[in-house]
């Protein structure tokens, strides 16, 4: 290496030069401003209740995943013979974050946007940032299919919370996903097995399962929040849905209720007494989810998008369907069907978008009961309207799914925290492995989880979230 | 690059009368200046503006997506020193460049020397040292991407190569969750580096090593010297300047690490915070919690950790040069 001479003078200069050009140079970032244009409407009627302008055209990017953007396209179809003449741009495509901060930042977005998938805008953020949207005006416009039923009123429980961020409905999610635990029905049968209600009758089957051979359960290990899910409802199980409300709003002790703590005791027991499956604490969900379908562990954890991401790896005959969570005890404060459910597939529409109109309007076509059944028909998932798999032949997993819904009815466990604060999810998560694994006790984790949670609610530069 | 072929620019107005060899010395400059220009405007564009709006974001509270930010001061950097989470990468990037450019450069430097000057005469290298040389740089022209996936594979405990190979031959109790153990996940992230790395400093030094005049090494074997001694005595110090380089280039891959442990690792980062390097905080900060200053802030302390690295590691070199 040849030592390059660097005299003071010429440093200090050069150091002068970069501190002078730093606040110009960094204008660069922030310099978009709020103040996109206003996007012009048109006359407004009851099959155009938001006045939208016949040839305005219309922007739509949307996460191009599991399910596709196909359904999009047909609607898009739709949407470009109601209002004659308009052009339709439409980008399917993976990391919307991305693709999309930028023309947020420069107060130029799309005017429709799916944020879905790895590396999506945080909505949280743009909501506070006044980038997105309020749909109040799209959940009280008359529905797609029959103008006397509001939008409003034709959705599953849960989809208007779920997309309620610090008091305004700004996200509007496509899809219904319930999680659970999952097994091979004609395992099931073959072998006599029923599915529990409680946990006791769980480690007894548990046990049963053992015999045979098989490891009674894996799970994500690379992944510990699948562990977290089945923790998580059985606490809530126990405490009921104030118990939820008060992890949720960050109460003082709130992760010290004893359902808490029972809920972590039954999980270290799974571990404890050898029903998971060796080795599962490192495998990633394509390892563990793998080595289910092969049949070396009976039950495992996960949401109701398995069946789709296994498709190449299940064999025939697997017939995959999903169980809920068993109670603790019977002295259980919800149906012992109690099970967490959410909306996902967040469609937004930007504030500072040209036609924000077009966009309301392509959502309240996007939502209608045609589109959905098109879209559960050919991704095999629940949309988030009623009765949108009413006359289709549903898989058995997405029936079992189906069922699971309607079974646990107003009881659906939904945690908010998780969506609030990433920070408090990780925390919780990285104990939950530790705990699974047994290097901490369920006390101790009790005591990690609720120091998080104190140590987030103390911390004045994250905004804070109330559920009601 | 086609900016770097540009015709070079005069001097646009036409200069004054002017004694000649002033003239000579302005069109001297002109030319340095045409040809520094566009490479510099480049540099200043993607290279100096990106570092210093980093500098400035660090001291906001940018959250990615917002057309303002506010002006928050030092807080930023007073949160870093509070942050857990960030100290444990800390710790474990300073355990990573303690321990893998050393490994690396030791390897590596054994591996090239064999290959030069292993053979039984002393004189030559090793039988097959040719064919070594190309296998052992095979990991330099994979992608990190795939080496971590490669390895997230041999590292699964129940069908991964390691355990397998370790029960083939009898060694059932050796097998290990390995990246699902606190204690081992960070070296396992480690061997992983260094095997991706040695081969290419292996090349480098063996390089060297040949450039080194043989009468050097011909005047030790007559003297009687043995292999170790020579390799001491002569072939080390003479490769001085090179390993001080690979030091500098291996600290700063120590210093990142971030790809291989989101891909390969528990959580990513885990279990439990034991492979969390700065990069991936960073890189969570920013595109999973939204806090665009935070994470910038972490970006400028990564900045200063490396930069003071670099300096120390050649400030080194220079001392030694002048001793010698």
């Amino acid at each position: 290496m040849s030592s390059h001479e660097i005299s003071r003078r010429s440093m200090l200069r050069a150091a002068a030069v970069l501190g002078l050009s730093v606040p110009t140079l960094a204008a660069c970032v922030t310099a978009g401003g709020n103040a996109g244009q206003q996007s012009q409407g048109g006359d407004k009627s009851s099959t155009n209740p938001f006045g939208v302008k016949a040839d305005a055209p219309l922007e739509v990017v949307v996460f191009k995943g599991a399910y596709g953007d196909d359904y999009v396209i047909a609607a898009e179809a739709v949407y470009k013979k109601q209002f004659g003449g308009s052009v339709i741009d439409h980008k399917g495509i993976q990391k919307v974050g991305d693709t999309l901060r930028p023309r947020f930042v420069a107060g130029n977005p799309p005017d429709v946007v799916n944020n879905t998938g790895a590396g999506r805008l945080d909505i949280a953020a743009l909501t506070q940032s006044q980038q997105l949207e309020n749909l109040d005006k799209l959940l009280d416009s008359p529905s797609w299919d029959d103008p006397n039923v509001k939008v409003r009123d034709t959705l599953l429980p849960g989809v208007i919370e779920d997309g309620t961020y610090d008091g305004s409905f700004v996200r509007f999610n496509y899809a219904y996903t319930a999680w659970g635990l999952w097994y091979s029905k004609p395992l099931f049968e073959k072998n006599g097995w029923m599915w529990p209600q409680t946990w006791p009758e769980m480690l007894e089957l548990c046990e049963d399962i053992k015999k045979t051979g098989v490891a009674p359960w894996t799970y994500q290990g690379k992944f510990p929040e699948y562990m977290t899910d089945p923790l998580l409802v059985m606490a809530v199980h126990g405490g009921g849905m104030d118990l939820l409300k008060a992890i949720d709003n960050l109460q003082p002790n709130a992760w010290r209720h004893e359902s808490v703590k029972a809920a972590a005791e039954a999980i270290a027991e799974l571990s404890g007494k050898g029903y998971l499956m060796p080795g599962s604490e490192a495998l990633s969900h394509t390892e563990a989810q793998a080595a289910w379908c092969q049949g070396k562990a009976a039950i495992i954890p996960s949401g109701s998008w398995l069946e789709a991401e296994q498709k190449s790896v299940t064999p025939a005959g697997f017939d995959m369907v999903m169980g809920a969570v068993p109670s603790l005890s019977s002295s259980s404060k919800l149906k012992t069907n109690a099970i967490h459910a959410a909306s996902s597939e967040a469609y937004l529409v930007p504030s500072q978008g040209k036609n924000v109109q077009g966009g309301l309007e392509f959502l309240r076509m996007l939502f209608s009961r045609n589109a959905m059944k098109d879209f559960a028909k050919a991704v095999g998932t629940l949309p988030s309207v009623k009765g949108a798999t009413e006359g289709i032949t549903m898989s058995p997993a997405l029936s079992s799914v189906a069922e699971a819904v309607k079974k646990a009815g107003d009881d659906t466990i939904n945690y908010r925290h998780r969506i609030w604060y990433p920070t408090l999810t990780k925390a919780v998560d990285d104990a939950v492995a530790e705990l699974v694994t047994r290097r901490i006790t369920p006390a101790e984790w009790v005591d990690r989880v609720q120091k998080a949670a104190d140590d987030l609610a103390k911390d004045t530069s994250i905004k804070k979230y109330e559920r009601k | 690059m086609s900016v770097l072929t540009r015709p070079v620019e005069r001097a646009a107005a036409p200069a004054p009368p002017a004694p000649s060899q002033r003239r000579r010395l302005n069109r001297g400059y002109g030319f340095v200046i045409g040809a520094l220009a566009p490479a510099l405007v480049l540099h200043l564009i993607f290279i100096v503006s990106p570092y210093a709006q980093a500098f400035y974001l660090s001291l906001t509270d940018w959250n990615g997506v917002a057309g303002k930010a506010n002006f928050v001061g030092f807080d930023n950097f007073a949160r870093l020193a509070g942050d857990s989470l960030f100290l444990d990468a800390i710790k474990n990037n300073l355990l990573l460049l303690l321990l893998m450019p050393a490994a690396t450069i030791g390897i590596g430097l054994f591996l090239a020397t064999m290959i030069q000057r292993g053979g039984a005469n002393g004189r030559s290298g090793v039988k097959g040292a040719r064919f070594y040389e190309i296998v052992f740089f095979f990991p330099q022209m994979l992608s990190v991407a795939i080496v971590a996936v490669l390895w997230g594979f041999a590292y699964n405990p129940n069908n991964g190569l390691i355990n397998g190979v370790l029960r083939a031959i009898g060694l059932d109790g050796l097998a290990r969750s390995w990246l699902a153990e606190p204690g081992l996940a960070l070296f396992a992230v480690m061997a992983v580096m260094i095997w991706s790395g040695v081969g290419f400093y292996m090349v480098l030094f063996s390089a060297a090593i040949d450039a080194i005049p043989k009468e050097i090494f011909e005047a030790a074997l007559i003297d009687g010297s043995t292999g170790w001694t020579t390799f001491r005595r002569i072939t080390l110090p003479l490769l001085r300047d090179n390993v001080q380089v690979a030091f500098v280039y291996l600290g700063m891959v120590a210093l990142d690490a971030f790809a291989l442990v989101q891909i390969m690792t528990v959580g990513p980062g885990g279990p439990d915070g034991s492979t969390e390097v700065m990069g991936l905080s960073l890189y969570r900060t920013a595109f999973e919690y939204g806090k665009f200053g935070y994470a910038s802030a972490m970006g400028v302390a990564l900045f200063f950790g490396t930069l003071v690295f670099a300096l120390v590691a050649l400030r080194g070199n220079k001392n030694r040069t002048e001793l010698a």
